[in-house]
């Protein structure tokens, strides 16, 4: 291309020239980047610092070396919050992953089309909740003074509330993001299920396969490629967790239960100063997170399937 | 799910459209069974209200008078007299009333900024040959692997002093990169001979965006903004962070507090519930409907453009 309008006797000069306005139209993106995705990336050396919040700053705190990952790793608190978060990841992936292709075969057997277009309209619509809200939603439905605790209670059954039980928290994670994120989740599978061609289905009918080997030996192969992608990204982003949902919990749950390696960089960074340690943690949570999507792509690759990025 | 990917080529029909779904059973699939069609039913039934039952309780509850609450014995499923005092007691000033109106701004404001940034960035990245223009994806799209993480971003944020300023929630996670390409994928996918004709007759760039590229993909435009819209109305995490002045808060910190933390932020449910006459419970509730509100309105447009064909899933057929 360069080679091509250098011929037609355009310089770089000219070019720049010529573009200005475009080029005028990307700043004020690049200069938000910079400023709030570059500078922070060199914002990274504090996890190298005795890091002074009140004095020095970044400029100005002396540098420690690996100090700060040293403590990190030989901490065991650190230890433990990591072992929760994969806990919790594990829970979610098994529980989650398989409903929304679930719930696309059974939306997908619905030859109505009005009543697929209203079920999808209701299920797609918790996705578009704040984390807050559903928090909240689920506060008033399971919580010590919520409907099923107040339905029991009237039965002479006291004491229920599964919003501050420790041990049923990482259930309790999982069923609110089956509810937020389970019907939105449904529109990939959809998707790749509109896309298989339906002579596949008849020739298999006529040859005498009932539904379920039609599903089995036609519909799931179909599914094969989209579900390894999916898996690949969720386990990639296994560190991950929902944020927001996790810290709207914390305080309720303790954080016994409710540690994950996000609030717990922002525990012992934003609420306690220990800057250092928790930039340390964060940028262990990025080298583990590219890690995970190597493994899991390759893995990915041994099953014969694409993954995130092909194999050349 | 970041594998839902935006069709380029602008609205077309999605491929559920173009299977024949006019109810018809293909001839050569069986009859299903009573039982079949039965337990069918009854899971979509069932689905359903796991989703809806929940926000009827909500709903109810917020509309209920304090008597219908006490003899409920807390939240009301069956509507019994209905009153509309939350909303009055939260609405007549106050703090929710405050945070509402602090949502609505930002909401506002917040959209239209990142939208800007986003249509101009976007605009200006979709000629292919023009100067620059690859290394600038490339500074886009890293951002998209690397996150800087939370506390550098803290530091960064409050070290150029947006704390307790609006800013705060708006700048920081100002513009989506994701979008920013889908935006370029349908500018690219625009009219390209409109646009080279309009560039002979001497338009210049802004002109060739706002009157012909702009109306072109209003359905595009549309559906990003309400992600955006969306996005500010229910962020939380920004506030918690950067805000410290409660006059500030959004509506989602408010009604964390008041349903999760028990605490009463001063002001919030005026002197009806002061004064005993307004159920606590039914002030929650209607703080919950108020902040659902919103997007509930806004989803089913979002999900009419999807269903338009705008939203194609990244799967090779």
């Amino acid at each position: 291309m360069k080679d091509l309008e250098l011929a037609r006797g355009i310089t770089r000069r000219q070019r720049f020239l010529r573009d200005r306005t475009l080029l005028l139209m990307t700043l004020p993106a690049v200069v938000l980047l910079l400023v709030f995705n570059y500078v922070p990336l060199l914002g990274n050396v504090v996890a190298f610092q005795e890091y002074d919040p009140y004095g020095a700053g970044i400029t100005g705190s002396p540098f420690v070396g690996t100090y700060n990952f040293e403590r990190l790793f030989l901490d065991n608190r650190f230890w433990e919050v990591l072992v929760n978060t994969l806990v919790i990841f594990f829970t979610q992936l098994v529980l989650f992953f398989p409903l929304p292709i679930a719930l696309a075969l059974l939306l997908n057997s619905v030859l109505n089309d009005r009543v697929r277009a209203w079920v999808q309209g209701i299920i797609y619509l918790p996705h578009f909740f704040s984390w807050v809200l559903v928090v909240t939603v689920f506060q008033q439905m399971l919580g010590g003074a919520g409907l099923i605790a107040q339905q029991l209670r009237e039965r002479g059954i006291g004491g229920f509330d599964l919003m501050t039980d420790p041990g049923f928290f990482k259930f309790l994670l999982t069923a609110q993001s089956v509810w937020k994120d389970a019907g939105w989740g449904v529109i990939v599978f959809l998707a790749a299920l509109a896309a298989v061609n339906s002579e596949l289905y008849e020739a298999a009918a006529v040859d005498g396969a009932g539904r379920w080997r039609r599903m089995w030996h036609v519909t799931l192969p179909a599914l094969r490629p989209v579900i390894a992608l999916l898996l690949v990204l969720r386990v990639g982003s296994a560190l991950n967790l929902d944020f927001e949902q996790i810290l709207l919990q914390r305080d309720q749950v303790g954080p016994g239960a409710a540690e994950v390696l996000d609030t717990y960089i922002w525990w012992t960074g934003v609420r306690t100063g220990d800057f250092g340690y928790a930039t340390a943690a964060g940028i262990f949570k990025g080298v583990f997170s590219v890690l995970m999507v190597l493994l899991a792509n390759k893995v990915a690759h041994m099953l014969g399937e694409q993954g995130v990025y092909s194999k050349r | 799910m970041t594998a839902v990917l935006m069709d380029p080529q602008g609205v077309r029909e999605t491929p559920l459209q173009r299977i024949d779904r006019t109810g018809r059973r293909p001839v050569w699939e069986e009859e299903p069974t009573r039982i079949g069609q039965g337990l069918k039913g009854v899971s979509l039934v069932a689905i359903c209200l796991v989703v809806l039952g929940p926000l009827w309780v909500v709903l109810v509850t917020s509309l209920s008078d304090k008597k219908t609450i006490t003899e409920a014995g807390g939240l009301v499923v069956w509507p019994g007299t209905i009153t509309f005092e939350a909303y009055e007691a939260l609405l007549s000033g106050g703090a929710v009333t405050r945070a509402a109106l602090v949502s609505v701004g930002l909401t506002v404001v917040g959209t239209l900024f990142s939208m800007a940034v986003s249509v101009l960035c976007a605009y200006g990245l979709s000629r292919g040959n023009s100067f620059g223009h690859r290394p600038l994806l490339m500074l886009l799209m890293v951002t998209m692997f690397f996150g800087a993480g939370l506390i550098p971003t803290y530091l960064l944020v409050t070290g150029i002093g947006l704390q307790d300023s609006y800013w705060s929630m708006i700048l920081p996670s100002a513009i989506s990169v994701f979008n920013i390409l889908v935006l370029r994928a349908f500018f690219m996918g625009t009219a390209p001979e409109l646009i080279e004709s309009a560039r002979i007759d001497g338009a210049g760039e802004w002109r060739i965006l706002l009157t012909i590229v702009m109306p072109l993909s209003r359905a595009v435009v549309a559906v990003i903004s309400l992600f955006y819209a969306v996005g500010y109305w229910s962020q939380w995490f920004n506030a918690m962070l950067y805000i410290q002045d409660s006059d500030k808060y959004p509506l989602q910190m408010i009604l964390r507090q008041l349903v999760l933390q028990h605490q009463v932020p001063p002001g919030a449910m005026g002197q009806a519930v002061s004064s005993g006459a307004l159920s606590s419970l039914a002030v929650q509730m209607a703080v919950m409907i108020l902040a659902l509100i919103p997007v509930a309105v806004m989803s089913p447009f979002v999900q009419k453009h999807f269903r338009k064909g705008m939203l194609i899933g990244a799967v090779k057929g």
